[in-house]
């Protein structure tokens, strides 16, 4: 049989996610504790699909106020103008400044969007035990996993902007609804993320082999 | 590299540790949650929702979609959302989004109209709008009829529905220098201003309608008048020059004065929406209206310039009515210019009172014996100057005892009253005689003979010229008669000399009278 075969699984074996110690779990269980720090053991991350699937709805539903709700509120003498993040976009979009309205675009519609719909193909993929393009699943998980985290720009941008800008009576700015919204999507799909056990798009595969071999 | 099988050959044994396991885990609390928290902001943007309304402009000038503000006293109470032309490309329609709970604002009578910047005579407004940019006003009426489609008012309202006070209208002939937001006076405290005025649908006439506040309201009565206060009414009477201003402002803008006067009977306020004259100015106003007016014609045979339609007609001075036409004529017969005049007048103003007649009795048999009585004591209308400086005619109606006598027609319509020609009329009258009698004069025969006594008169000087020349030679120092007088003169002085010795003697010797010289005597 092909070196495929040898995963800890198959051979019944658990890693510490601490302390990196490999143990084997007592007989009739698949979980227990590491015998060297105590952390909790199991072959996969412990209800990896039930916990994502429940952040990605989260994701899902606060992805629509999200995005209906103004994100900023600017008091101007002119008086009050809230913008969501589509008409930030709108408002930004002009010959000179169209490159910082791609960057709101990209990193605040874009990349949210194509997160939730990357999980949740890795998730109906691997639930459904494909083994089809391994490979790429796992490349993108990674690159979800490691642009998720710059979509906290848009937050840290408003939130710096609304305690920066505050000259009343001129002008101020207050964070809208909207922005809470877009932070927890942000967070729930980190957390999501954080959930799925990459290890799973290989499983299907390997069960493949051992039916196989 | 160490053999894999050696690198598993000693593994420890994880620790069995008994954990709770649910089927389902904690975490879908968290979608729970968020599902909660948008559900939350769903119903409060709900909620919050106020009404929708649709407004439709006459031009979109200075609105923007999304940003334009809807204000009730200040307060941002909606916003307008969209902007579109109508079907028909004359008007802008937008809808607006009202604040929650504003439902019973939006009824029959509420009023909307574009706020911008204003400077008119008296007021400058909507100053904010120069950096906020326009805004919609709104007022809100009292009916009880929703409504949700509004057209904007073309000029703000001068008076929001919140003030206490009456709305009167006036009918006026001329606008005059009256516009939105003119002042009212009442003693000269503004006390009001005029809200609209249109042109009557038969183009007679305006309809201004005005707005005195509480408490000034009460003031005006059924017996108010009102009169245009624009500018400066200089008049000069016999007690000399007056101006009668309201304030500086209404000299610049205009204005309207009421005042009840003091000879009216006290009334209750008027009531609101009462119909009031607007007259031209404050004597006008207090002139008397009249009561019962009668139509006359009188037909002057001279020249009827200087009299122009309003002109008054005094009776010995008392105004009794005043010029509603004047016409030309031609008699086809005579081929004589005549000019009828017709009057309008009121016997009324004389304090005529019909004493024991019954409310509504026909008094026109009444009014016929007394004209009748006028004429044939010798009344007649006449022409008179006025005003010298103008050259202004009113009619007169006075007692001419020497005037030809007339009857009056009562079959005519209007009925023709005599006239006698008028004071100018009748000087020249006499000039024209004396100027005839002139005519008859032979001044070309006293001409004639005067020529001819001259040149008798030359023959006489001629004569006397040549008496006097032999007078002067024979006064001349060589002249016999010169030298003849002085040897008279002489003589007679010698003479002289003798009686005054003799005269001398004499007093010595007054006794020689009777004896005669002592010496002689001896």
């Amino acid at each position: 049989m092909s070196s495929a075969a040898a995963t800890a699984l198959a051979l019944g074996l658990q890693r510490c996610e601490a302390c990196g110690l490999v143990s084997r779990p007592a007989p009739g269980t698949d979980e227990g504790s590491c015998p060297r720090c105590g952390n909790e053991l199991s072959f996969r991350k412990s209800a990896s699909i039930q916990r994502t699937w429940a952040f990605l709805v989260a994701a899902v539903i606060c992805y629509v106020p999200a995005n209906l709700l103004p994100v900023l509120t600017t008091v101007t003498a002119s008086g009050r103008d809230s913008d969501t993040i589509m008409e930030g976009v709108v408002l930004l979009w002009s010959p000179t400044g169209w490159p910082l309205s791609l960057i709101v675009l990209v990193a605040s519609i874009m990349i949210p969007s194509a997160k939730i719909v990357a999980l949740i193909y890795l998730l109906i993929t691997v639930q459904r035990g494909s083994v089809e393009s391994n490979v790429q699943r796992v490349r993108l998980y990674r690159v979800v996993e490691l642009i998720g985290r710059w979509s906290m720009v848009d937050v840290f941008v408003d939130t710096f902007t609304a305690a920066l800008v505050q000259l009343q009576p001129l002008m101020s700015v207050e964070p809208g609804p909207g922005l809470f919204f877009f932070a927890a999507v942000v967070v729930l799909t980190m957390l999501a993320v954080e959930s799925f056990d990459a290890r799973l798009i290989w499983d299907a595969a390997s069960r493949g082999e051992v039916q196989h071999a | 590299m160490p053999e894999p099988n050696q690198a598993v050959s000693y593994v420890p044994e994880s620790r069995n540790v008994a954990r709770k396991r649910t089927r389902i885990s904690f975490v879908w609390i968290v979608p729970i949650v968020a599902a909660l928290a948008g559900v939350w902001v769903a119903v409060t943007r709900i909620l919050a929702e106020g009404p929708k309304i649709t407004i439709v402009f006459r031009s979109g000038e200075g609105l923007e979609a999304g940003k334009t503000k809807i204000r009730y006293k200040g307060l941002d109470i909606g916003t307008l959302s969209t902007l579109r032309l109508s079907d028909d490309h004359q008007r802008v329609i937008g809808t607006a989004e009202l604040a929650p709970r504003t439902e019973e604002f939006l009824v029959e009578d509420t009023k909307f109209w574009v706020v911008r910047p204003r400077i008119s005579g008296g007021t400058v407004s909507g100053l904010g709008t120069l950096i906020s940019g326009a805004y919609i006003g709104m007022d809100i009426g009292r009916s009880r009829q929703r409504k949700r489609e509004f057209d904007v008012l073309a000029t703000p309202p001068v008076v929001t529905a919140d003030v206490p006070g009456r709305f009167f209208v006036l009918k006026t002939p001329t606008l005059g220098s009256l516009d939105y937001g003119t002042p009212i006076y009442f003693r000269r405290l503004q006390v009001g201003e005029v809200t609209a005025f249109e042109l009557d649908p038969d183009g007679e006439g305006l309809t201004v309608k005005v707005f005195v506040k509480a408490p000034y309201d009460q003031y005006v009565t059924p017996n108010t008048r009102f009169w245009h206060a624009s500018g400066i009414d200089v008049s000069l009477t016999a007690s000399g020059l007056s101006v009668q201003t309201q304030s500086l402002v209404s000299i610049l803008i205009g204005g309207i004065a009421f005042e009840t006067p003091a000879t009216a009977a006290p009334l209750p306020a008027a009531e609101s929406e009462r119909v009031f004259s607007l007259y031209g100015d404050r004597n006008e106003a207090y002139r008397l209206p009249a009561r019962d007016p009668q139509t006359f014609r009188l037909v002057f045979k001279q020249s009827v310039r200087g009299l122009a339609v309003g002109a008054p007609v005094e009776f010995r001075g008392v105004p009794i009515g005043q010029v509603s036409a004047l016409e030309a004529q031609v008699d086809a017969k005579t081929l004589e210019f005549s000019a009828p005049v017709t009057v309008v007048l009121d016997a009324t103003r004389l304090g005529v009172q019909v004493v024991d007649a019954a409310p509504g009795a026909d008094l026109a048999p009444l009014r016929r014996k007394l004209i009748e009585t006028f004429v044939a004591h010798g009344a007649r209308a006449q022409l008179r100057s006025g005003n010298l400086l103008t050259g202004a005619m009113y009619v007169a109606i006075d007692f001419f005892p020497d005037a030809p006598p007339a009857t009056v027609e009562w079959s005519q319509k209007p009925v023709e009253l005599p006239t006698v020609p008028g004071e100018l009329e009748g000087i020249e009258a006499s000039l024209t005689k004396i100027v005839k009698k002139l005519d008859t004069v032979p001044i070309q025969a006293i001409g004639d003979d005067l020529k001819k006594a001259l040149v008798h008169l030359d023959d006489t000087l001629v004569s006397a010229r040549g008496t006097f020349d032999t007078a002067t030679k024979l006064v001349a120092p060589d002249s016999t008669l010169d030298t003849e007088l002085s040897t008279t003169l002489q003589e007679l002085s010698r003479a002289a000399r003798g009686l005054r010795v003799l005269a001398d003697y004499l007093e010595r010797h007054p006794e020689a009278l009777i004896r005669g010289k002592a010496g002689e005597a001896k």
